[in-house]
């Protein structure tokens, strides 16, 4: 493995872990598109400090970014509050413009430079060792590496010193109020944070990555974990092995890596989507299948009980009554009971049916606990 | 507008763009409607790689053949969100998102890709992502014309139904129609809708043409029908006028200008739309809220009245001062009144309500109390 | 024959059961009020008869026969935070969708069908407002407006959720008479009721819910201190007649 393939790998995971950290928090706060909205809308901010400044790699830049991302969520915030417009079409609306104004403005103004907006929409990690960082004419290694970096530090600082502030405003955000933690402020110093990370981002990546960033590895980590810190750190895990992967892939298949590394995030989603032992498919499918008899196990004691030393009881507690009762088939009502004789809960004496001491204990349980 | 008509590439071009925006402008309210505003943008991203394996599979570039890859493409997207939503406890928004990016980066993985086939300039499916109105021939317009068509006519044709259920699916359902297969009728009319759009306005931005002109509609008429109407009208307007000033000014790229057009359209309805608008109803709460403080000024003189047998018994200065501490406003409304022959004014300076003025203080204590 | 049949309904909600095991017989011409704590299970029983939700167990049947045979002979009442009050339509369209389903596919409702909405309308005395966007009206009135909308249908089997929730005096008055009229043509209504006060005023039968149905029958019988206390009392319900 070269340098040069070392230090995509480095960027690479360095991006990944940078938009996964407050990713989580946008996933857990239903503001998962905000993601897309801002990763767009900073588009004219670059371009704009990019006139300013007339430097691509400038800090100004990402101020900019990170002001036309600010922007969207004010913007957004306001049109939602006139009640003329629903959140989802105003996030639609609002990042959708600003991404146009940005098209323009490079179009129009900015032809001839590095800076189209193919670069911005798709990246190119591939490029990201040409531009070093020199200092006092040492090579330092790749630029995009320390921008990305310090996105990273600020997000881990911000939520490690707020860690149970962000945890509150996430899941209760009256009570945060309440307590005077301001959930209002700490709302944009996270959508602040976003934008920078999408901006530092964009180069190396593109905006559209910076999404499957943000959002795939959360949503991953939220199928095995229920719990908040937990849910961050698998996160950041997730998302550089994605990344990793992702790269790996791109190599083989010399294709774009910005797209093979989204496509490694979905994999990974697919993946737990089907495995992951409490939210997966599989699981869900077996404790359903398992749910099922234990259900019908209880409906059955509970009818028993219900009919047992009544009149009607010879009739009601008979095996052939249950098809007829319950709607079960033949076979089902026959699985039901024979499963429920083995876990000891009744007895079968010819056709009738008998509960046990446990049964009327699980049948009692059942209703009290309903 | 000569130019409009001897140009046979704009008037092309112009049409398509007003049959995209008709066409979005009409599904657009659907969906706005149904809070689905930003699955159209999911949509749109995700038809990129169905548009590139249409590509490799066909190896043609024909408009129908990449339209239905990137129809197949958004269908099977809005599946993958449903299942998701419906499968696991993620939320609607980060399947969004995440559905949305790792399909996006497939599609860059496939252009990548066909980027390295040797008979393949990729040009062709390079527009995509950004659009480009010029590269419509009129076999594309063709093909827009007929899907559109269609999409319309199956709107028209289902319509009560469609209505019903954006408005109240359980109820719906309660009338024995099948809710199912219309949500994914009207569904699969929004992405027809947004595939027709894809080659002009693009991946990214096509979103807006499904928001935006449903937005601005909405300001206007709270009329189903009425809305589809001017939303499409106004979807066409925006493509017209996007394709004519991208034409007349240079480098100004058609989908952007589109977008931002559209853009003007919401912020101009939003804020001077007669029946919702933001100034409007600014003039509205202001007179109103003159006309609560004559209202009150004159109940406060009927009140006083009652004091005495008489109702129209007159009052000095000193005893109004009771009513409102301050001369200048309690003047003001009081001759506000007179013109109105609510009170009048006896020459030795003091007010009384007039036999009319009576009457209505009647009315509206009845009003205010029942 | 009986208008509403449940036998061994069970309903469940991802783990837990949100009906155990209903029984229930509501006879032509009745008026039922469905009540119980939050949380009961009543908006699920309705939907459930509705054919809206996949019960666990049990059968279901309307007018003897299964729901999907008899879907045109019931009326629905959803409550009023359901839908949008901002969709972009009037009273007087919203009051023809019942006759949606009459219509029937591709036909648009005539001039016979909005006489028929207007005299749904005047039923609940909303003509002056049959044009007026849906978002102007106050509670009372939306909740008349979904009213009409049932009326139409012309159902044999009505199923209201919370009809009277948040309504204004008048309406509650207006509404109570449409369920009388409803009943002494023979129709049957199951509304789900809040306001135990008026439980013995308004209904003719009870059926006391919280997860299990507690009691059901005529007001007089059913609706005791005890059999309250079984329905509210915490979140627990015990059987009748368990050892």
């Amino acid at each position: 493995m070269s340098t040069f393939q070392l230090e995509i790998q480095l960027v690479a995971t360095v991006v990944a872990a940078a938009c996964a950290l407050p990713g989580t928090f946008l996933v857990l706060r239903r503001m998962a598109m905000m993601s897309d909205a801002i990763s767009h809308a900073i588009l004219p901010g670059i371009v704009v400090g990019f006139f300013l400044t007339g430097n691509l790699s400038s800090p100004l830049l990402i101020l900019g970014g990170a002001a036309a991302g600010l922007l969207t969520v004010v913007l957004v915030e306001w049109i939602r509050k006139t009640n003329r417009v629903r959140e989802d079409a105003a996030i639609g609306l609002v990042f959708s413009s600003l991404f146009a104004v940005g098209v323009i403005l490079i179009a129009r103004f900015a032809r001839d430079i590095h800076l189209d907006t193919d670069a911005v929409l798709l990246g190119e990690l591939a490029f990201v060792p040409f531009d070093r960082l020199i200092l006092a004419g040492r090579d330092l290694g790749p630029q995009a590496l320390y921008a990305m970096g310090m996105a990273g530090i600020l997000c881990l600082g911000f939520i490690l010193l707020f860690y149970k502030e962000l945890k509150l405003a996430t899941f209760d955000r009256a009570l945060c109020a309440t307590l005077g933690f301001l959930p209002g402020i700490l709302h944009y110093a996270l959508m602040g944070l976003i934008s920078m990370t999408a901006v530092a981002a964009f180069d190396a990546v593109g905006s559209i990555l910076v999404v499957a960033l943000m959002v795939g590895p959360p949503v991953s980590a939220y199928l095995i974990t229920n719990r908040f810190g937990y849910m961050i750190l698998y996160s950041v895990a997730l998302g550089m092995t994605a990344s990793i992967a992702g790269y790996w892939i791109a190599h083989l298949l010399d294709a774009s890596i910005a797209g093979c590394m989204a496509v490694m995030v979905g994999v990974q989603f697919a993946v737990l989507f089907c495995i992951a032992p409490e939210q997966g498919v599989l699981a869900a499918w077996k404790r359903r299948r398992h749910q099922k008899w234990q259900f019908a196990i209880k409906m059955l004691v509970i009818h028993l009980l219900q009919h047992e030393a009544t009149p009607e009881a010879d009739r009601e507690c008979r095996m052939d009554h249950l098809q007829d009762h319950m709607a079960w088939e033949a076979a089902f009502a026959e699985g039901v009971v024979s499963r429920a004789v083995s876990q000891n809960f009744l007895n079968t004496v010819g056709e009738y049916l008998e509960l046990t001491t446990e049964g009327r204990e699980l049948a009692r349980e059942a209703i009290i606990h309903t | 507008m000569e130019q409009l008509l001897n140009d046979y590439t704009l008037r092309t071009v112009t049409l398509g763009t007003a049959i995209l925006g008709a066409v979005s402008g009409a599904l657009g309210t659907f969906a706005v409607l149904r809070r689905q505003s930003l699955l159209g943008d999911a949509v749109s991203h995700a038809a990129l790689p169905g548009i590139g394996l249409a590509f490799i599979l066909t190896g043609s570039k024909a408009s129908l053949v990449l339209m239905v890859g990137a129809g197949l493409a958004g269908w099977f997207a809005t599946a993958i969100v449903l299942l998701i939503t419906a499968g696991t406890r993620v939320k609607y928004d980060s399947a969004l998102g995440l559905v949305l990016s790792v399909f996006f980066g497939a599609g860059l993985v496939v252009l990548t890709y066909i980027q390295r086939y040797p008979n393949a300039n990729q040009a062709g499916l390079d527009s995509f992502l950004f659009g480009q109105a010029a590269s419509l021939i009129v076999a594309d317009v063709i093909t827009m014309t007929i899907l559109g068509g269609v999409a319309l006519a199956a709107l028209l044709l289902f319509w009560k139904e469609f209505k019903v259920l954006a408005f109240d699916p359980e109820f719906a359902h309660s009338l024995v129609l099948p809710v199912r297969w219309l949500d994914i009728g009207l569904t699969t009319l929004l992405v027809v809708a947004i595939v027709i759009g894809l080659q002009t306005v693009g991946v990214v931005l096509m979103s807006a043409m499904i928001i935006a002109p449903a937005t601005a509609a909405r300001q206007w008429t709270d009329h189903l029908g009425v809305m589809t109407l001017v939303s499409m009208v106004t979807g066409a307007l925006c493509g017209v006028g996007g394709a004519l000033l991208s034409t007349s000014i240079s480098n100004l790229p058609t989908g952007p200008t589109i977008v931002v057009c559209a853009t003007g359209f919401v912020v101009i309805s939003m804020l001077f739309a007669p029946l919702r608008g933001i100034i409007w109803q600014r003039i509205r709460r202001t007179v109103q809220n003159r006309e609560l403080r004559s209202e009150s000024v004159l109940l406060d003189l009927f009140e006083l009245a009652r004091t005495h047998d008489d109702l129209t018994y007159p009052h000095m200065e000193p005893a109004l001062r009771v009513i409102h501490p301050q001369r200048g406003t309690l003047y003001r409304q009081l001759r506000r009144l007179q013109g109105k022959g609510l009170v009048q004014m006896h020459q030795n300076g003091a007010w009384a309500l007039t036999p009319d003025g009576v009457r209505v203080c009647d009315q509206l204590r009845k009003d205010r109390i029942g | 024959m009986n208008a509403v049949e449940v036998r061994d309904l069970t309903v469940a909600y991802r783990e837990s059961p949100v009906l155990w095991d209903i029984d229930l017989d509501v006879a032509p011409g009745v008026l039922m009020a469905i009540v119980g704590p939050n949380g009961a299970g009543k908006t699920t029983l309705i939907k459930a008869i509705l054919g809206l939700l996949k019960p666990a167990a049990g059968q279901i049947r309307i007018l003897g026969k299964p729901y999907r045979r008899v879907a045109s002979l019931m009326g629905y009442v959803p409550q009023r935070g359901t839908v949008d009050w901002d969709f972009p339509t009037s009273v007087l369209d919203v009051v023809l969708m019942g006759l949606y389903g009459r219509i029937g596919w591709v036909r648009r409702p005539g001039r016979s069908e909005r006489r028929e909405a207007m005299e749904a309308l005047e039923k609940v005395e909303m003509t002056g407002l049959a044009h007026r966007q849906i978002r102007q009206l106050s509670g009372g009135q939306q909740q008349r407006v979904f009213l009409a909308r049932a009326l139409v249908q012309d159902a044999r089997v009505y199923l209201m959720d919370e009809p009277l929730q948040g309504v204004d005096a008048t309406t509650e008055r207006a509404i109570i008479d449409i369920l009388h009229s409803l009943r002494s043509s023979g129709k049957t209504v199951l509304a789900v009721h809040h306001d135990l006060q008026t439980v013995s005023s308004y209904f003719d039968e009870v059926l006391l819910l919280n997860v299990r149905r507690i009691a059901s029958g005529p007001v007089s019988k059913v609706f005791t201190d005890t059999n309250l206390r079984l329905t509210y009392g915490g979140r627990i319900a015990i059987i009748k007649g368990a050892p």
